[in-house]
């Protein structure tokens, strides 16, 4: 599923990103890469940011780029 | 002179740093972006004199964003001691700035800043490992008490070349390695602030928080605005200033330098609004009617910064700026801009895109008044009531919100989405606030009672000279027909390219209905950015993209006084 179907308060791994490099690039700049466990915390209205924490840190990102970040739920 | 550059990810803490190493104050925020532009100071390390350069923060040195590329740029391109800033509490993410850094070959220190709060969190950093690992000195601070900077002073003749070496495709696994080594985590439940947190950016309950602290803002400000003029600033210019000034006024007897320096009498009294002198309302006007709000905004200002709340604030909005071809973040320079429009203008750049850019800027010059330009609307419309200042608020909103949605359609370019870090909240630091409100309070009187006493003495050659007259009557088919303005109020409009909150003031003698005083509030705040924010935006956007803003400005000026002028004659 994608990081948008994922249920805030559920964990997931990150399988995979259909995007170019420069979003890989911005994605691995703050920590989010393929085989990384990320945790989702909340979701907006109507296709808002979606915020997700990723070891330590908080992360919000544009709808658009979460719908292509490929998560396999965990635990 | 040999130099040192503090370089980091954003929100770091780069900034503190900077300011105890070098004594030079640079405004520090609870956010990534608070630093856009570098920053240079001077440190003493024995006989010898050390260039200190706070870089703004990169994640990595592939550049995403305009600051970002500034960062890079000024790495790759100056010589000197690289001073890595990580935030102990996030090592991982940071290491990889650090191992890019290090592939540069440069004499580098490391700093684990945040260190206490990494402690309180669980976070336990073998520092001499790490020290071994990489080969460089590794030193552990908290800023914002001043904890390790001196240990870091210290061992600044340490700095060396790295010695460590990885492949390019294998630094994250690399980092994974280090970080198993000298990392241990302990297990811990969630705090308070961290579950307060969360209930910030749900939507259900962060929208009604937003709207909740906006309101509270907005009244606190107003609350601490007027208490400070009418119990301080009022009775100071009334009981002491006026006498004082009358007795000026009658041994000068009325002469150039009468009109001058205190002004015109109003029925043989002096009006600190009116008169128009450089001691009355050239000092009334910035001290007495706009310090105390431009005081109370960012005391308020400063909290909402230091506490993290303003990217939670970007996440909520971020549906609603997308209407506009922006994302949430660009709350931030609409935020500031209502302090300044300058800082609004620079802190466009945490924006990726020339477009977002100048989507963000039109839309903060337009419709977006400073807080001089508030406090004396505040201090004219208000008389009329709330209902009046409501009308010149809400116009401007409404504007804002067609403008954006307009803009979206007319710059073609790219709007990048949001993807921005979310630094947890932290509890402001009472020290840390009070400097930087006391910075903000300095610098405002630094640059706006210059300008605006430069203001006053240009009105009063324009009068002497005739050439209000003359351009209020060739304007006057603009001005009053369009406008409903007496042409006396071309005055106010030429000043305003100098001062908005002077050209408001100008306003005062005119003798103005109510409507008459909204329709030129709202057209004061959008036709023209004053000086010194149009000095930046022609930097920041570029002299053919600040003409096209410009254009964009005087129409929507034109049209929505227009507008605004024929809503009030027809009811």
């Amino acid at each position: 599923m994608t990081l948008t179907e994922l249920k805030p308060g559920d964990e997931g791994i990150v399988m995979g990103i259909s995007g170019g490099r420069g979003m890989m690039r911005k994605l691995e700049s703050l920590g989010i890469r393929i085989g990384v466990k990320i945790k989702k915390i909340s979701s907006q209205l109507m296709g808002g940011p979606v915020i997700v924490q990723v070891g330590n840190t908080r992360v919000a990102i544009g709808y658009g780029m979460a719908h292509r970040i490929l998560i396999r739920p965990v635990g | 002179m040999r130099k040192i550059l503090l370089v980091g990810n954003p929100n770091v803490g780069k900034s503190v740093i900077f300011s105890r190493l070098t004594g030079v104050y640079v405004i520090a925020s609870n956010y990534p972006g608070t630093t856009v532009e570098y920053t240079k100071g001077y440190m003493h390390l024995g006989d010898e004199k050390i260039e200190i350069i706070d870089v703004p923060g990169t994640y990595s040195l592939d550049p995403t964003s305009k600051a970002e590329e500034v960062a890079v740029k000024m790495i790759t391109e100056t010589e000197g001691i690289l001073i890595d800033i990580i935030d102990a509490t996030n090592l991982e993410r940071n290491l990889n700035l650090a191992l890019q850094l290090i592939k540069l070959k440069r004499p580098m220190i490391i700093v684990l800043n945040l260190w206490d709060e990494a402690g309180h969190i669980g976070i336990e950093i073998d520092k001499n490992r790490l020290e071994l690992i990489l080969g460089i000195p590794v030193v552990s601070t908290c800023g914002i008490t001043g904890e390790g900077i001196r240990e870091l002073v210290k061992r600044i003749p340490e700095a060396k070349v790295s010695d460590f070496e990885y492949e390019k495709d294998e630094r994250w696994g690399k980092i994974g390695e280090i970080v198993t080594k000298v990392q241990k985590v302990r297990h811990r439940h969630h705090t308070f602030l961290e579950r307060l947190g969360d209930a910030t950016i749900h939507p259900l309950t962060g929208i009604p928080i937003a709207i909740l602290i906006l309101l509270l803002i907005f009244f606190i400000i107003r609350r601490i605005g007027e208490g400070l003029i009418s119990y301080l600033f009022d009775p100071i210019f009334e009981n002491l200033w006026a006498p004082l000034i009358s007795s000026l006024s009658r041994s000068i007897g009325p002469s150039i330098f009468h009109d001058i320096l205190i002004g015109k009498l109003i029925e043989g009294r002096i009006d600190f609004v009116e008169s128009l002198g450089l001691l009355t309302t050239g000092l009334y006007v910035p001290i007495a009617m706009v310090l105390p709000y431009v005081f109370a905004f960012y005391l308020v200002l400063s909290i909402l910064e230091d506490s993290g709340y303003l990217p939670r604030l970007g996440v909520l909005v971020d549906t609603i700026m997308h209407r506009f071809g922006i994302h949430g973040l660009a709350i931030v320079p609409m935020l500031l801009g209502l302090g300044c429009n300058v800082p609004g203008a620079l802190a466009t750049r945490v924006l990726e895109t020339r477009r977002e850019r100048f989507i963000a800027a039109t839309m903060m010059a337009i419709a977006v008044p400073c807080m001089a330009q508030i406090a004396m609307i505040f201090g004219l419309v208000g008389r009329y009531g709330p209902k009046a200042l409501f009308f010149v608020f809400f116009s401007l909103f409404v504007v804002w919100l067609i403008l954006g949605i307009l803009l979206k359609t007319l710059i073609r370019g790219e709007s990048p989405e949001i993807f921005v870090e979310i630094p947890p909240y932290r509890l402001p630091y009472l020290k840390a606030i009070l400097t930087k409100v006391e910075m903000r309070i300095i610098s405002f009187l630094f640059e706006a009672v210059p300008w605006v006493l430069i203001g006053v003495i240009i009105v009063n050659i324009l009068y002497v000279s005739g050439v209000i007259s003359f351009l209020g009557t060739i304007l006057a088919p603009l001005i009053t027909g369009l406008l409903g303005l007496p042409p006396e109020a071309v005055a106010a409009l030429i000043i305003g390219f100098l001062r908005k909150d002077v050209a408001v003031g100008m306003l005062s003698p005119l003798g103005l209905s109510e409507s008459q005083l909204i329709v030129a509030s709202v057209v004061l705040t959008m036709y023209f950015p004053c000086a010194a924010t149009f000095t930046i935006l022609l930097r920041e956007l570029g002299i053919r993209d600040m003409c096209r803003s410009a254009l964009i400005m005087i129409i929507t000026a034109l049209t929505i006084g227009t507008i605004l002028n024929l809503i009030f004659t027809v009811f």
